[in-house]
Formats: structure tokens, sequence, C-alpha cells
């Protein structure tokens, strides 16, 4: 079942499966180190639905909830 | 020779430029900070270099205005060498840009930079088996510290000298086969010359679907793009994903691959540092502590400022009498004289006090790297008034000063959110309307009238934010930020980031603020400024001010600090209470907030927005500032 990088709890490590935006939204992800096939690390979500922080390749990245719910992922 | 650093966000590209500089270019903990370049001259071994900094890339295929300037530069400045900076504590991410920039086949040295930091995390770097893999030197450094820097431009100086140029690395070979079949369809049709550029790098390029090199095609042939379709095509059907994913995908692997092959991983030493996030980013707390480290921010501000103000305008004002027991004070030196004094002791007393402190502050949490975690936390909020998180920046900066604010509204993605951002920056009170409203409201009526105008200002800011992303109704792309590692703040970085945007007001602000101080004396001398007086007597009669303040309010237009500056002077006292009721004061303060930005402002705001939005800005403030100061004066 697909599942998106917004609806996934706290401290859960995730793997992408493939990410559904467009052009731009791709290749922003990918210089930060977030391609198909990548592990995540959910660290924390802010309240009111505000933006996710996952952990990547040691690395912080925030991301908007409208952002994250195009990535698609799998439990590891 | 000429030199180009080039970079990820925040590797550190503008420390090193510092260090050789002199400390001309600001640097901070936020990806994407520099947001125009910065050149330098300097001397090695008696040659003349020329240094660049250029805004921090994370790849060479660009999306921000930022990325696209640094590529074009690098792409048309006839650089010499680069220096690719790289974090080393995030080596494998980093390796992508190296990879695209040894792909751009230009003489190149890499600086390991933040080795330091990478140890501490535990990762060991051979330096000599990636330097051989690449094909170009490389050199660690601890930037922050002066370590390394020395060997580095001996390094670039003999790279640029000698021209050498690196190892281009095989993707598999399946993209590889596509790669060279378009490169060669390039070269036939001689594409690449219009852009000039290596034949493989623009073929990767539009494997990669880049807008830029898509849309700047001038050549007449247009069967080229047939060819790229096939390609394109080609790779999604073999790889069942999109081209320039499947190129992406494979600079990634061959990053991951080199890391590997040249990192051994140690334990990593945690530093207390590390856990600030568990308090500062928490889902409560972390609002608490924003509210509880802004709140202590401006209180410091206020009282080291007011400790100084007092004295210091005490010792100006007994200054004056004493010269007018010499020259007669009808004279028209005296006039000047006092007018100049004027103009020093706003300076000095009034200004300074207030902005040394709030610079520096703000330099301190900009090294710290608390900045993007605000951006982070605020996100949801300015979601409400159709912004993003990373809008965040510019307003914050805008309490330092608009003109960088607006300059920063570059690393938003969308140009309908630069637009909203640069308007409601500009309502920003910045250090100069902090200071009047530290210097008049918060010492003559209270320091909670002071922050009653700040929440009335964020009030103002949310509303106005509101409206403009309904007339511009679009959905923003939304947030995609790096969170960097916190750094401890170096004293003598935040000094000189501190002086540097000082040294704006000292050199710029205050002879204005002299000059205008002495014309106004004069205009008194010769009479002239009843007659202006007169012309603004409609606003301050419906604003209730007495009529002395209309000269003031064009100085305002100047510099935003010399109209309360000013308005001391018409007045004639120091001591304003006793001229001015307090409802007066709260209403003049509140439209010297908010009615048009000063020239400096405007003049960015044309560059960045364009004239007509500039105009828009000039006419919506103004109306705002009559309307609420109009309310100020009746309901306060």
């Amino acid at each position: 079942m697909a599942i998106t990088l917004d609806s996934i709890g706290e401290n859960k490590k995730v793997k992408v499966v493939s990410i559904s935006g467009g052009w731009g939204i791709r290749q922003r992800l990918g210089c930060l180190g977030i391609h198909p096939g990548d592990i995540i690390t959910l660290k924390r979500s802010a309240i009111m639905r505000g933006p996710i922080l996952i952990s990547v390749h040691g690395n912080q990245v925030a991301l908007g909830r409208g952002v994250a719910r195009k990535v698609v992922v799998e439990a590891e | 020779m000429k030199i180009a650093l080039m970079g990820q966000p925040n590797s550190g590209k503008s420390t090193i430029f510092n260090s050789v500089a002199g400390y001309k270019a600001v640097t901070s903990n936020f990806p994407g900070k520099t947001v125009t370049y910065t050149l330098t001259k300097f001397n090695l071994f008696g040659q003349a270099l020329e240094l660049v900094d250029l805004p921090g890339t994370y790849s060479l295929t660009s999306f921000d205005l930022a990325e696209l300037e640094a590529r074009k530069y690098l792409l048309n400045g006839n650089v010499d060498v680069v220096i690719n900076v790289i974090d080393a504590s995030l080596l494998s991410r980093s390796l992508e840009l190296t990879l695209q920039l040894l792909e751009l086949k230009v003489p190149m040295v890499i600086c390991l930079n933040m080795i330091d930091e990478a140890d501490r995390k535990g990762i060991k770097i051979d330096i000599e088996k990636l330097s051989k893999i690449l094909g170009v030197p490389v050199v660690p450094a601890v930037a922050v510290k002066g370590k390394g820097i020395k060997e580095l431009f001996s390094t670039t100086y003999k790279m640029g000298e000698k021209k050498k140029i690196g190892k281009t690395l095989n993707f598999s070979k399946d993209v590889e086969e596509v790669i060279e079949k378009l490169s060669a369809q390039i070269k036939e049709k001689q594409i690449s010359k219009e852009f000039n550029v290596p034949e493989q790098f623009l073929a990767i390029k539009y494997l990669e679907n880049d807008r830029y090199f898509m849309e700047n095609f001038k050549s007449r042939d247009k069967n080229i793009f047939k060819e790229i379709h096939y390609f394109q095509n080609l790779l999604n059907e073999v790889h069942g994903r999109p081209s320039d994913e499947v190129i992406s995908s494979e600079r990634h692997h061959l990053s991951m691959n080199i890391y590997e092959s040249v990192v051994s991983l140690t334990k990593p030493h945690a530093s207390l540092i590390d856990y600030l996030d568990n308090i500062l980013m928490h889902p409560i707390l972390g609002y608490i502590f924003l509210a509880l480290i802004f709140y202590l921010f401006f209180n410091l501000v206020f009282n080291v400022g007011k400790i100084v103000e007092e004295p210091l305008l005490n010792y100006f004002y007994r200054i004056i009498p004493l010269i007018g027991k010499s020259i007669s004070t009808e004279t028209l030196l005296f006039s000047v004289i006092s007018g100049i004094i004027q103009g020093l002791a706003g300076g000095i007393a009034i200004v300074l006090p207030y902005l040394f402190p709030f610079l520096f502050g703000l330099a301190i949490l900009e090294d710290l790297g608390y900045l993007p975690r605000i951006a982070f936390l605020m996100d949801a909020f300015l979601h409400k008034i159709g912004l993003h998180g990373k809008a965040i920046i510019p307003f914050i900066l805008g309490y330092g000063c608009t003109v960088p604010a607006i300059m920063a509204t570059r690393i938003l993605e969308s140009e309908r959110d630069r637009f909203i951002t640069s308007v409601l920056a500009t309502m920003i009170p910045c250090a100069a309307r902090m200071t009047i409203i530290f210097a008049l409201v918060a010492f003559y009526i209270s320091p909670k009238a002071a922050l009653a105008i700040y929440i009335l200002n964020l009030i103002v800011i949310i509303i106005s934010g509101k409206i403009l992303s309904r007339l511009l109704p679009e959905v923003t792309p939304g947030m995609i930020l790096e969170i960097p590692a916190y750094h401890i703040p170096s004293l003598k970085v935040a000094l000189a980031k501190t002086w540097l945007r000082m040294k704006e007001f000292i050199f710029v602000a205050w002879p204005l603020l002299i000059v205008g101080s002495t014309i106004l004396s004069l205009l008194h001398y010769f009479r002239a400024d009843t007659l202006i007086n007169h012309f603004f007597s409609p606003l301050t009669i419906i604003l209730g001010l007495p009529l002395v303040v209309g000269t003031t309010l064009i100085f305002g237009i100047l510099r935003k600090e010399l109209s309360m500056l000013m308005l001391i002077q018409a007045l004639g006292t120091a001591n304003v209470v006793s001229v001015m009721s307090t409802t007066q004061i709260m209403t003049f303060t509140i439209f010297i907030i908010f009615y048009i930005p000063c020239m400096a402002t405007i003049a960015v705001l044309w560059r960045e927005i364009g004239s007509k939005r500039t105009l828009f800005t000039i006419a919506f403030t103004f109306i705002l500032a009559i309307i609420l100061a109009t309310i100020t004066r009746f309901i306060y």
C-alpha cells in the first residue's frame, strides 16, 4: 500500500518509493539527497499541520506538508 | 587570474572569502544567504588575483534566482579556476555538485571545509584517494579558524596556471551511451558553442530537462528537440522513470560510491549542541523559547541602549548652550554649528546605542543557525497568509534593515511570494525605526507601549498579507529547506558582521544626518521651514501633530531615523514630552513606521520587483500609514 511521507509517525524509518511531484520538486528533493531508494527518518512534525523534519544521509531537511504528501514511501 | 568560490549553501564559501577580503562578505548559517555575488581583488605571490563569492547552489540545474545567477556567472564570467567548497561533514551529498562541476571541464580545486566537524561526526576522509578519483587537488580546511586557507590559495593559483582539468566520471553504461549519442548530435549542430559549455555537459542538461537551456535555445535548427525528446523517452522507457530522475539517481549513486570508498566511519562524539533541537524545535517548547528568545533579545537591546543614551544626550545638550554663550544665538554661524552638533549627537547618542546590540544579537542568532529553525516553526502560520516558512527569513532580516531583507526574498521560488514578502518586509520596523520606537515611545511613554507597537505592526502585516494573497491567489510550492547543524558562533565573525552592517550607518546615514540637520537649521534660520510646514499642514492637521513636524517627514524618506532626530531639532528640545502629548508621540511613531519606505529601500524594490509594483508599495504604505495614524490619534 502506498503511504506518503506526511502520514507517518515520529521516529519511523522509511524508504522512498517515488516522488509524485513535477520536475521542480523532484530536482529540489534530489539536491538534498532525497531520491527513490533513499532511507529517511522522520524526526518531528510541527503542530497545526506544519512542516515535518526528516533526517536523510546524516542531514536534516524540513519539508512543508504539501511537499511531504508528494513523497511516496514504504516502511523499512 | 579570476577565481570563483562555488559550493552548496552553508558550506563556508563566504567565510573563506572573508578571510582574504577582510570581512567584506556577510556569512551566516542559513541556506542560500549570499544572494548576489561579491568580488574582491587581492595579491598572492606578487600576482593580482580576483576572487568571486557566488551564491550557494545545490546543483547546476537551477531553480531559484540566486542559483541561476551563480551558474550564469560561472558560464560567462571567464573564470580561470573554481574552488569547490564542500562541507566535509556532508561529503556524499556535496559530491553531486562536484560531479557537475567536473562535467563543465573547468580547472578546479576542492576545499574540504569544516573538516573538524566531520571528525566530530566520526567521518574520516582519505584525502589523497579522493583527489585521485576526481583528478583534482583536495585541500582540507577549517575556514572559521583560518586553517588551510593559505594552502588552498597556493594550490588554486597553481591549478589556474596549469589549467589542468579533472576527470569526468562515467555513469552506467546504457546512460553513458545515450549521453554520447546526444552529444554527438549537439556537436554536429554546434549548439554547445551558443552556450559556451562542453557538448557532454549540455547533453546531460538536456536529458535533465533543464529549463534554462531549453528555453534559451536560439539555433535555427529545431530538429535537435526531436532528438532530445527521443533520448529522454529512451531513458524513460528503459528505467521506468523520467529522464531527469534517471540522471540525478546516477549522479547520486556515483557520489555514494565515491563516498563509501574514501570514508571510514568511526564513533561520533556527541556534543551538547546536538540536543538543542530537542528544545528549540519541540512542537510546544519550541514556540515558548522562540517568544522568550525574542523577548530577551529586544529587552537587552532596549536596556543597553537606554544606559548609553541618557548620559550621552545630556552631555550633548549641555554643549549647545555653552556655544550660545560665545557666539550669539541669532547668527547664521550658530545655526550651522548647532545643526552639526545635533546631527552628531543624533548618531552617537540615539542611533548607535540601539543599533549595535541589535545587529550583534542578530549576527549571533544567524551564525548559530537559529533562523532556519524559526522558518520550520513558523511555516504553518505563514501558510495562513499565503506564504511558506522560508519567507520568515526576509522578515527577520527586516528587523535589521529592509534592504538586505528584500534582497533575501530571492531565496523564495515563486515570483508572487517574492512580491508579497517584499511588500510586507517594507512594513517591518527596521533598526532605524526601532530606534524611533525605543528612543521615543519606550523612553518617553513606556516599554509596554513600545511592545504594543510591535504587536500592532505584526497584526497589520498579517492582515496585509491576507489581503495581498487574496488578490494574487496561487498555491505556493511549499517549503523544502535544509536545517543545517548548529555552529557555535565565533565572536570574531559576529563582530565583523556587525561592523559591516554598522558601516552602512556610519558612512552613509550619519553624514546624511549631519547634513540634514544643518539644512534644517538653515531652513529655520531663513524661516523657510514654515513654508514647508504649511505645505504639509493638511497632513499634520489630520494626524493632530504640531505643525513643525511637517519638515521632518521629508527627511524620513531619506532615512527613517532622520525623522526622529529632525523632530527633536524642529521642536527645539530633546525633552519631547514637554511639547508633544503622549498621543502625539504615538501617532507620529506609527505614521513613521508605516509610511513610504526609505530611499535605499525604494531603490532595491525598484530593481527586485519592478517600477509598477514599487509605486504600488509606496501608495499602499502611505495610505495605510495615514489610516493607522489617524485611528491612533483618536483612540490612544
